[in-house]
């Protein structure tokens, strides 16, 4: 690599520095932080009867209906490890998001990994058609898929309603655990499908041929050789759907009936909730990213064994 | 096939071409300045009323000055091209000040929006317990009435302890909060005047509630006869442990999805608005509301000018407008709210006068209106809202068991590595 090619890849570190970088670093700085009420005369940390006592003093002053001004108690902006422990009390709703993720994931894998393959064995010219056919539903605005779901899901939705012409149901669909499951790979199959398509496309015919020359039956054929050459698609298909499907929110508002809260429902309950809270909003960000580094660092590290071998 | 893509591509934008067209030839675009037949073919009503001269609306005319407004969205009268008022071009003809006008979903999000700094706005109109937020916190500018002559036309009867003094804010909508139900799906003998009806085991599955926690726990401290206001640990709890006994028998936590799920006949109750109610009960006759006689919350919207509006005057100027019986006519005429200006509730038809948007002095009197909790307090809330919509799905055995099945998951990955590994080396071995 030259040194003018180089040069090429400096806008986008500009942009990583700007957009990446520094709300990482602002997102642990505010997980860090609080703010707390300080004494204006040496700064010591005040006590919540500390607090009301300054209050009730100055309304004494002032007469009954003297307003506090904002300014009576200086607040502070304070180094603590609280809001990552407070963290801890919110891990079954963490839990429980990876959980469904997971189970989305495997789901997609399953359903894409058959389709990726027939996909990538088709003929060229048609091989282009079947993958716009499948980018197709993502020309639509994703809320807009989701609310249509809701309304096949509901209990006299489309799909109770066919269900009751043959005298079954009306079973319960929406605003189960199930539902949301359905919903994030319903969105997110083409991200499982494109990568793993994107791979499988560069085996060669001739490998398998091969492999068939030698002897090996389908079930080797696929153990020995598809699914090795093919781990790079899985890893990044794996890692494309999960980490959005971790971090949802919208989907389980929309199909989960807001009963199966989510661990992106509750960051966005520190923003736009009651409490504006962002330092624990924060926390719980920062929380959730080690989480999912920990799930793609063991999947990764199924790739790179997986190349070591395909090298030797 | 390439042929056929193309194909099916060209047709789609054919068709996307030919769908635009039909659009504006439907709707054909107005003017930029619309004439003078355009500006006064507003109805009847408001033929008779013009604009009064209550302030020199031409002060600030040829400066070039653009105040920025940030509304709730679908808040406000708009041409959507059968001629109805536009209540922001109107603005712009009659005092030569731009308009820049911008919409929010939520109380929160405006909050979020002026705290993370950024965008100055010149007019904002939040909710009665933000605006007392936002005064605790100094983020409003004191109003100069002298600039605000209309306000005189307010109903003094609506409830603004919100704002203590009356300094800060001017009232543009209020309502309150009720039960919709739908007639068909429940039994008409029941007493839907009351919260409890939330509660009733019979209707297991078809009650929809709020998802933003402070309506939510604001029906269940009414249930048991608390404050919205409070902020008492053991009531917050008792409250939050009502919650927790309702939750099996709810549908689903909702905002604005109740639309649709009350309108297709999806839920059988919910809490929600009487003006919202009034925009359902259009579309689904079988709809009804009632008002629960324990109390309800009694809200109100407010037009506001937050610190640093670089526009004070003009802003200002705006909100004058808006109190002008003829804008505040067609206001509440197109979103159907409830308004507080006294001269626009008399031109309203006798219908809408009497209907659940102008409840009774009964009911005025037995509600509230939302106050800022403190931060514990809201904290607080938040955190028991989140104990509430997480319990029964995880137990905390499962983290535990996550926790091992992670470790378990490193540890199989590691050796099956190094034992693969071994193989090759000794693979190789042979080989040579």
């Amino acid at each position: 690599m030259n040194k003018k090619s180089k040069f090429l890849a400096f806008p986008y570190l500009v942009w990583m520095a700007i957009f990446i970088i520094v709300p990482l670093i602002l997102i642990a700085v505010f997980a860090c932080t609080t703010k707390v009420a300080v004494d204006p005369v040496d700064g010591h940390r005040l006590s919540e009867e500390e607090i009301e006592a300054v209050n009730e003093a100055y309304i004494e002053e002032n007469g009954e209906d003297a307003e506090i001004p904002e300014d009576l108690i200086p607040q502070k902006t304070v180094f603590t490890w609280d809001n990552l422990l407070a963290v801890s009390t919110y891990m079954p709703t963490l839990i429980n998001s990876i959980w469904l993720a997971l189970i989305a994931t495997l789901i997609c894998l399953l359903l894409g990994y058959p389709v990726a393959y027939i996909i990538s064995r088709i003929k060229v010219s048609k091989q282009k058609m079947m993958i716009f056919l499948m980018i197709l539903p993502m020309w639509i605005n994703f809320l807009l898929r989701t609310y249509a779901w809701m309304s096949i899901l509901e209990n006299n939705g489309l799909l109770n309603k066919f269900l009751g012409l043959f005298g079954l149901g009306p079973y319960q669909f929406i605003n189960t655990q199930g539902a949301v499951v359905l919903g994030m790979v319903y969105n997110y199959l083409p991200f499982m499908i494109l990568p793993l398509y994107s791979i499988m496309v560069k085996i060669d015919g001739s490998t398998i041929e091969a492999a068939r020359d030698l002897g090996a039956g389908s079930p080797n054929i696929f153990r020995r050789v598809v699914l090795p050459l093919s781990v790079p698609g899985i890893v990044s298909g794996v890692s494309m759907v999960f980490v959005p499907a971790v971090s949802t929110f919208i989907i389980s508002k929309m199909l989960g009936g807001g009963t199966n809260m989510l661990i992106g429902d509750l960051i966005d309950l520190q923003f736009l909730g009651a409490s504006y809270n962002p330092h624990l909003g924060s926390a719980i960000s920062l929380v959730l990213m080690v989480f999912i580094l920990v799930c793609m660092s063991i999947t990764n590290s199924l790739d790179d064994e997986e190349m070591e071998g395909v090298i030797v | 096939m390439k042929k056929s893509l193309a194909l099916v591509l060209v047709f789609m934008i054919v068709l996307a071409a030919l769908s635009i067209f039909l659009y504006t030839w439907k709707n054909p675009q107005q003017p930029d300045e619309p004439d003078i037949e355009d500006g006064e073919g507003d109805g009847e009503d408001e033929e008779e009323l013009s604009f009064s001269d209550s302030v020199d609306w031409d002060r600030f005319r040829g400066q070039g000055i653009t105040i920025n407004v940030y509304n709730w969205g679908e808040y406000i009268s708009v041409d959507e091209g059968d001629g109805e008022f536009d209540t922001n071009a109107e603005f712009e003809k009659l005092t030569g000040i731009n308009v820049n006008y911008s919409t929010f979903a939520t109380n929160e999000e405006l909050y979020a929006k002026l705290k993370g700094g950024g965008t100055k706005y010149d007019i904002i109109i939040p909710s009665d317990y933000m605006i007392s937020r936002m005064i605790n916190e100094g983020m409003l500018e004191k109003l100069d009435f002298d600039n605000i002559p209309n306000v005189e036309y307010m109903d003094d009867t609506i409830d603004t302890s919100y704002d203590q003094n009356g300094e800060y804010s001017v009232p543009y909508m209020w309502g309150v909060c009720g039960i919709i139900y739908n007639t068909t799906l429940v039994d008409e003998n029941d007493d839907f005047e009351t919260w409890n009806i939330l509660w009733d085991p019979k209707y297991m599955g078809s009650i929809l509630m709020f998802s933003s926690p402070r309506d939510a726990f604001g029906i269940a401290e009414k249930k048991l006869g608390f404050s919205f206001n409070t902020e008492d640990p053991e009531e917050l709890a008792a409250a939050a442990e009502a919650l927790k006994e309702q939750k099996p028998l709810v549908q689903a936590y909702v905002a604005d999805e109740v639309f649709d799920k009350m309108g297709g006949g999806e839920a059988a109750l919910a809490a929600y608005y009487a003006g919202d109610a009034i925009t359902m009960m259009e579309d689904n006759p079988d709809l009804a509301f009632a008002i629960p006689r324990e109390g309800t919350n009694i809200y109100t919207d407010a037009m506001c000018i937050p610190k640093g509006a670089p526009n004070k005057e003009a802003a200002e100027m705006y909100i004058n407008f808006m109190c002008e019986t003829k804008v505040a006519l067609a206001n509440v005429e197109y979103t159907c709210y409830s308004t507080p200006h006294t001269e626009a509730f008399e031109y309203l038809d006798e219908e809408t006068q009497n209907s659940v948007s102008y409840p009774s002095e009964e009911v005025k009197l037995t509600g509230e209106v939302y106050r800022a909790l403190s931060d514990q307090g809201s904290r607080l809330l938040d955190e028991h809202w989140t104990d509430i919509m997480s319990s029964g799905n995880s137990n905390p055995a499962t983290v535990i068991i996550f926790i091992l099945a992670c470790v378990a998951a490193i540890i199989v990955v590691n050796v099956w590595k190094h034992n693969k590994k071994k193989k090759i080396e000794l693979e190789e071995v042979e080989l040579r």
